[in-house]
């Protein structure tokens, strides 16, 4: 791999949240809600992030973003360590790492025009006059797919699909390396959906960006993504790249999470694992192996000792990471 | 003889004093005994409203039905409100989307249960409600019943609070299920764990199910027969199978087409639908799909409703010539088949 090519580096990075109590409120305990994530990502990939609520994969894009002040570990952004910096020498590194909600009801500001909202960006980095920047909102609009006349609208006149693209639009204004987009199409429609990954694929190839693509549906991310991390109670539990993974899935929990897919053809009938109970509470999460819980083949082993992320080369030589004592043995 | 028939369903919503929208326009359909129903369409296609329009629950003095809803010989939506508390909860009932919203805060999800159990069955004792409650979460699969009960709705999981609100629409045995997109908040290994808990009870009660849903891989996992509505009207109906090897309206047929699979090829670009649903307000009597077909349409297929046609046994498509025309052509340049009874 290419140093060069490198674009953001996650080593080990930890957030965990303390949680205050009793008469003097002090610290009782922690959640884990990211416990040790080691993450690359190459310029112009998409890396896709999946796992069940609760699994740390909304607060890992938001400690990169570095939104949380991560606990341990650290971010390098274009070969910077961005993990310590203040929030005034953050604000030139954010010009080229932006985000992307899932809600697009929620981080519109309802009392801004949408081309307010778009040029909001472009102010507060200074880029242009008023008159160039109006410009440059009007040739955004057009790249998302909306009408000139959105300018002067408010969010409250948009669908969801549209506000999705306002959003969008308000994420590439500055033309960044990297969008972190948390559950961009979870809340849209199908025929909407994939409008809208229509979209991000194309500005994807047309601007060079990179993606780290959040969502729990693992069809939409396999179909975006070049590569695909599963997340369980704030751990990476399997990566490598995004058609291995649901052809060759080698962690229980992955193959789990695949069979439960529900798939829109009547005369499949699907081998499912059903895993029993919910995700653990990431407060107290279980010891060793922390799927052991739910596991169908779980053995003492698993309950002791923490398993590794290690390689397990594809045949044409590609990593796959798996974390798991018996992996290639199941 | 099916156990619920839908018959001529319209409901209709004052905006305001001059203003009157159509939600669900005409809309016929039946339910069989111990099968399952799903019904899909996108937001604003009508599924919710026809569901509400059956359990009677629509807003008044704005939402009215009208049309027939047969169920055990009787029109329920002429039912005084009276009688409708007897049907509602204990023969046909219902489960909501968002756990959390559908149930009180304030009360123990005991106290929920236990509410169904006393109202339905007057000379019922407390201490005899409450073992059933114990039993009917024991039912959907919550642990440790007897402490799990006292609790409240906050201190559970979303999968468990919808195990809860299954708990209380099950508690009474209905005849009818109505589920609203009962596992669209939830992760796919709970929705998994739900639809199983769903067909296994089914299997034990024999109950019919209305399955609202905007996703087709759970209709196609769950449903025996299917209603696809789009802007109110019922656009394509047909058996699960028949429906997912030959959809017929181009409706069906764009929407399923816009659903990333597994096995396509990765970062190709995805079919979509153009444009969005037309607003209540101003929508065309005849197709209202035309405007995003892409296919061509003449002022005619605009005036006229287009007719419900069965194009196979028991396979009905509502039938509009330049919509016929356009698929026709667009699946003989794909190789593929286009063949149905035209005379129907």
């Amino acid at each position: 791999m290419d140093k060069n090519e490198i674009l953001l580096e996650v080593k080990d990075l930890k957030m965990h949240f303390p949680i205050y109590g009793g008469l003097l409120k002090r610290q009782v305990a922690k959640v884990y809600a990211v416990d040790g994530v080691n993450l690359t990502i190459k310029k112009g990939e998409t890396v896709g992030l999946v796992g069940e609520s609760g699994c740390g994969k909304s607060t890992l894009g938001r400690a990169i973003l570095r939104l949380y002040k991560p606990t341990a570990g650290e971010v390098i952004f274009n070969n910077k360590k961005i993990t310590h910096l203040s929030p005034s020498a953050l604000r030139p590194i954010r010009r080229n790492l932006q985000v992307i909600f899932q809600d697009p009801y929620d981080c519109l500001n309802s009392r801004h025009t949408v081309g307010r909202i778009i040029e909001e960006p472009l102010e507060i980095h200074g880029i242009g006059t008023p008159a160039k920047r109006k410009v440059k909102v009007m040739e955004l609009l057009e790249k998302v797919g909306l009408q000139p006349s959105a300018y002067d609208r408010y969010p409250h006149e948009f669908s969801g699909g549209q506000r999705q693209r306002i959003g969008i639009a308000r994420a590439i204004a500055l033309e960044p390396q990297l969008i972190i987009c948390d559950e961009p199409v979870s809340a849209l429609d199908v025929s909407i959906q994939s409008q809208v990954m229509n979209l991000m694929m194309d500005l994807q190839q047309e601007m060079g960006l990179a993606y780290i693509f959040i969502a729990h549906d693992l069809a939409v991310v396999r179909h975006i993504s070049d590569r695909v991390a599963v997340m369980y109670l704030g751990r990476i539990v399997e990566f490598t790249d995004a058609d291995s993974i649901y052809e060759n899935p080698m962690h229980p929990y992955t193959k789990a999470l695949i069979s439960a897919i529900p798939e829109p053809d009547p005369t499949l009938k699907k081998d499912r694992i059903i895993l029993h109970g919910d995700v653990p509470s990431p407060i107290d999460p279980p010891s060793g192996c922390t799927f052991h819980t739910r596991c169908p083949f779980a053995t003492d082993k698993c309950k002791s000792e923490v398993p590794e992320l290690k390689n397990y080369p594809r045949p044409n030589g590609d990593q796959q990471l798996v974390s798991c004592h018996y992996a290639g043995e199941l | 003889m099916p156990l619920i028939q839908i018959k001529n369903l319209s409901t209709t919503f004052d905006i305001n004093a001059t203003t009157r929208v159509t939600a669900v326009d005409q809309v016929n359909f039946e339910v069989k005994r111990g099968k399952t129903l799903g019904i899909v369409g996108e937001s604003g296609s009508g599924k919710s409203v026809t569901s509400l329009s059956i359990m009677r629950l629509l807003p008044k003095p704005m939402g009215q039905s009208s049309g027939e809803i047969i169920f055990e010989g009787q029109n329920i939506l002429d039912l005084p409100a009276k009688n409708m508390l007897k049907i509602r909860g204990n023969k046909i009932a219902m489960i909501f989307q968002e756990p959390m919203t559908a149930l009180n805060p304030v009360h123990t999800i005991g106290a929920q249960i236990m509410e169904t159990y006393l109202l339905h069955n007057p000379r019922m004792s407390k201490s005899e409600a409450f073992e059933k409650s114990v039993e009917m979460l024991e039912k959907v699969g919550i642990p440790a019943p007897e402490q799990r009960i006292h609790e409240y709705p906050h201190q559970l999981s979303g999968g468990m609070r919808q195990r809860v609100v299954i708990a209380i629409a099950l508690s009474c045995e209905p005849d009818v299920l109505i589920a609203d997109e009962p596992t669209t908040a939830l992760d796919v290994t709970i929705q998994a764990q739900i639809l199983e808990l769903m067909k296994e009870l089914q299997r034990k009660n024999g109950m019919s199910i209305i399955f609202i849903t905007h996703d087709l891989g759970v209709v196609a996992e769950m449903c025996d027969d299917v209603v696809v509505m789009y802007a109110g009207r019922v656009v394509e109906k047909a058996s699960c199978a028949s429906l997912f090897a030959k959809p017929r309206h181009p409706y069906t047929y764009a929407l399923l087409d816009s659903i990333p699979r597994l096995e396509n090829k990765r970062k190709t670009k995805l079919h979509t639908i153009e444009g969005m649903v037309p607003a209540l307000a101003d929508m065309p009597e005849g197709c209202r799909f035309g405007p995003r077909s892409t296919f061509e349409h003449n002022e005619e297929s605009y005036k006229t409703r287009p007719e419900l046609r069965e194009i196979a046994p028991s396979h009905f498509v509502e039938w509009c010539d330049c919509c016929q025309k356009g698929l026709k052509s667009r699946l003989e340049a794909q190789g593929e088949n286009y063949e149905v009874a035209t005379n129907g």
